[in-house]
């Protein structure tokens, strides 16, 4: 136990140190991570919508008007359009803005990490409109209830969510010979089942086929999203719902396991069975050691994790100390390079700032790289320094950090905050180099680019 | 199965390689260098459906495979071919004899994982260590340097050569003093230290480029024209850059695609356009230009449930530019009436061959250095003739 582990702690599993925070943990960091674990927070702020009411509002304000536009009976077209463009944009707004003002401000910095981890995991992106309103509820919803419950439940919750059926197009798949298929010659779409194999479950070399892929795509079959055209009961609007009628009827054979029964039961059995298998937990401790530890993390850490996945039957709570407590979780050197949301959100926290415009956050996360619940592919954001640290992504983070420091001015007191905020990780000749600056806001940036503020 | 005739494809690599091409090993200087020649390598992610770009219209399976998806416009290119009604500039490039078209492709990943099949795309082997661009470019003296258009450097282009990223930004540059200290501190740190004197160089080629420059619309539209604008301009700039690669994504159409109209064509378009700006803006340089455009895998023959494709396996590559001997079709074609696992478009081609093929003729790399380092999975013929 030393204040270097809790400086690690505070930016390897944290979201980055306020000053003062250092202090009051003192040398206790393992200890104050620990004591994190099962301590969800939930993101507050205005006009959050649930799934549910995103869904209603998409189809009751934005459609309308959209058609509206499309038949040519709207007055004043270019206003129109903006207006659409700002309703999508509501929607993602105020979840973005809830949740990274929570990460600021947040005294348990892991659970935030670790919410993040899992919604990235499960990532649902805004690619279309609907998309645009849904993304950001699936975090909420599915990830926040069962981040430090069991793996499965967890799995069950994130691939049975109304933005992920939309998102991997379950909720348009239709088994061929089900009523709905025969009728309206509707068939599959493997989409989903292809992605809970390969970037949610068992992982791409897990051992599956792509008779497993159409297996499961039929098991998923009839899990959409409750809708008044398909005559679903009024509180099944805008819901996860199970129709029948488009389910393709009878067992499946998934990973060599015959899978039957109630035709309702047919895929969370088999989902169950995926978070079972022992290819998840070597997947999801790879992913965990590679996103907390290291870029290239050593076999140790991989097999703690997995040890901990397996024997705790995949109860998060566990396999959340596992990787704080990891063979190389301390490890003095820092092997990760921050993700632009890591590096932002560590920036304003370094500087205690007040709380953040929407449109100056949006705007600095879009320049950085990574707007929230907009992630390129159903891989979520990549996780290495190869990815995050081209030298256009520098530039991009000098540039912001410039800008910031010239913004504060000369308040920022830059040789006194940086052994506040990085501790024993402050190097000499970054406190050197700060104490040599020719003005406050030069200090300010070199310390914000300096290689122990860009690494965790 | 159909051989284009236009084509002859290389009888083996080995008698290439006593060919007068082969005379340079690495390290000595070629009869044509990479240096005086521009090569921009556009990456369609999500899987393209090439089915959808070129309409293998005389098939006679093709309207009751594809159904709903079928396209009845298009340009004709003639064999049974169109090239779809939004792509004007590429049907441009075509009566200009500018464009090669290979249908059938595929690269030696043989799943259905974007991912992987991007990697492999990328890194032209099963085993991921770096990008074969970067290996070819390791093979040229001089090197011309590389850049990827965005914040990160792609894999293709990763490995022991210099690469560097470069986008348009929105915030003023620091001082020369700030970065010239920050290089100091970076002393220890050689990474970063490398990185960001990469990113000043390139910083200084596109001089005050910045978004407000870029203009372009909204949707895919506006993403693809800002980054074929900063190719372009890089490229076009006094010591610019001789490689770029561009990504352009979302191609990945799983649900209501649509034919002649809808996503996939709007999409289409963009990319259209697109090129066209790339094209208007290498302007003089555009006769020594050469443009391959290439996705992982392609799509499904058959519509899904939804309206859409789901992942295949062979796809459609594009070899464009004032480079380029084109006007034609190469390589083989399956035909529709056989489909690989009774789904997909047979790979009938090999996309490393075509790879293989441009830096040969283009950069006037030997096929057996090409071989040796940059698609050792892969060694063999190629094509021939694609690049004038």
């Amino acid at each position: 136990m030393s204040r270097l582990d809790t400086a690690i702690a505070l930016t390897r599993f944290g979201v980055g140190a306020r000053p003062g925070e250092m202090d009051r943990i003192g040398s206790a960091g393992r200890d104050w991570l620990r004591e994190q674990i099962g301590q969800v927070e939930t993101p507050q702020g205005r006009d959050l919508r649930t799934s549910r009411e995103a869904i209603l509002y998409f189809r009751e304000e934005y459609q309308p008007r959209l058609a509206a536009l499309q038949d040519g009976t709207t007055e004043d077209p270019e206003r129109a359009r903006t207006e659409l463009g700002r309703l999508l944009r509501s929607g993602s707004a105020a979840a973005i803005l809830a949740r990274t003002q929570l990460a600021l401000t947040t005294e348990a910095g892991f659970v935030e990490r670790w919410v993040r981890f899992w919604s990235n995991h499960f990532s649902v992106s805004m690619t279309s409109p609907p998309m645009a309103l849904l993304a950001p509820t699936l975090e909420m919803e599915a990830i926040r209830p069962h981040a430090f419950g069991r793996f499965e439940d967890l799995l069950l919750a994130a691939e049975l969510h109304p933005a992920m059926l939309f998102y991997l197009d379950n909720a348009s798949s239709v088994g061929p010979t089900s009523r709905a298929g025969r009728r309206r010659g509707r068939g599959l779409n493997e989409n989903l089942a292809r992605e809970t194999l390969e970037l949610h479950t068992l992982g791409v070399d897990g051992g599956y086929s792509q008779d497993d892929i159409v297996a499961l795509a039929r098991l998923l079959t009839g899990w959409t999203i409750g809708n008044e055209r398909l005559r679903h009961r009024s509180n099944q609007i805008g819901r996860t719902v199970f129709d029948e009628r488009i389910h393709e009827p009878g067992a499946q054979t998934l990973l060599g396991e015959r899978i039957s029964g109630a035709a309702e039961d047919k895929a969370p059995t088999a989902l169950r069975q995926l978070a079972r298998h022992p290819s998840t937990a070597q997947f999801v401790a790879t992913k965990l050691a590679r996103h907390f530890i290291a870029d290239h993390p050593d076999a140790a850490d991989i097999a703690h994790i997995a040890q901990a996945f397996i024997d705790s039957d995949g109860d998060l709570a566990q396999v959340a100390n596992a990787v704080i407590t990891a063979p190389g979780a301390f490890q003095p050197d820092p092997q990760k390079f921050k993700t632009p949301e890591e590096y932002l959100v560590s920036t304003v926290r370094a500087l205690n700032l007040p709380r953040l415009q929407m449109r100056a956050l949006r705007a600095s996360l879009a320049a950085l790289g990574q707007v929230p619940f907009r992630a390129p592919s159903p891989a979520g954001w990549p996780d290495t320094e190869a990815e995050w640290g081209g030298p256009d992504a520098l530039m991009k983070r000098l540039d912001f950090a410039n800008e910031l420091a010239r913004r504060v001015g000369a308040s920022a007191r830059p040789r006194e905050r940086a052994p506040e905020i990085l501790g024993p990780r402050l190097e000499g000749a970054t406190a050197l180099a700060i104490a040599r600056s020719e003005s406050a806001e030069q200090g300010l940036t070199l310390l914000l680019m300096s290689p122990e503020f860009l690494r965790r | 199965m159909t051989r284009f005739p236009l084509h002859r494809r290389a009888l083996m690599t080995g008698a290439l390689a006593t060919g007068a091409l082969a005379l340079g090993g690495p390290g000595i200087a070629h009869a044509r260098t990479a240096s005086d020649r521009k090569l921009v390598v556009v990456i369609l992610r999500g899987a393209m459906d090439g089915l959808a770009a070129l309409i293998p219209a005389g098939e006679a399976r093709y309207r009751e495979l594809r159904r709903d998806l079928a396209i009845s416009g298009g340009f004709d290119v003639g064999q049974g071919f169109r090239l779809h009604p939004r792509l004007t500039n590429l049907y441009r490039a075509w009566g200009d004899n500018e464009l090669v078209l290979l249908p059938a492709t595929a690269t030696g990943y043989r799943e259905r994982s974007h991912f992987d099949g991007q990697d492999y795309l990328e890194a032209g082997t099963a085993v991921i260590r770096d990008g074969w661009l970067n290996r070819a470019l390791q093979l040229t003296r001089p090197n011309p340097s590389a850049v990827g258009i965005g914040q990160t450097v792609p894999l293709i282009l990763r490995g022991n050569a210099a690469a560097t990223s470069w986008s348009p930004g929105v915030l003023p540059d620091p001082s020369d003093d700030t970065i010239s200290r920050l290089i100091d501190l970076y002393a220890g740190d050689p990474r970063l230290a490398e990185t960001l004197a990469m990113a000043v160089e390139t910083d200084a080629i596109a001089g005050g480029m910045s978004m407000a420059g870029m203009g372009g619309g909204s949707g895919p539209g506006q993403a693809y024209v800002q980054t074929a604008r900063a190719a372009a301009n890089l490229l076009a700039a006094p010591d610019g850059p001789g490689l770029a690669v561009m990504s352009l994504d979302g191609w990945d159409t799983h649900v209501r695609q649509g034919s002649d109209e809808g996503q996939l064509a709007n999409r289409l378009g963009a990319l259209d356009e697109a090129l066209g700006i790339l094209r208007d803006g290498l302007a003089a340089h555009w006769p020594r230009t050469a443009v391959l455009m290439v996705t992982e895998f392609g799509r499904t023959v058959r519509a899904n449930g939804s309206g859409g494709t789901d992942h295949g396996t062979a796809g459609t590559a594009f070899l464009l530019g004032g480079a380029v001997r084109g006007g034609r079709l190469i390589g083989d074609w399956p035909g529709l009436g056989t489909l690989h696992e009774d789904r997909d478009l047979i790979p009938a081609n090999r996309t490393e061959d075509l790879f293989r093929t441009v830096l040969a003729e283009h950069w006037g790399l030997a096929r057996s250095d090409l071989d040796r380092h940059v698609f050792p999975d892969q060694p063999g013929a190629g094509f021939e003739g694609l690049i004038g």
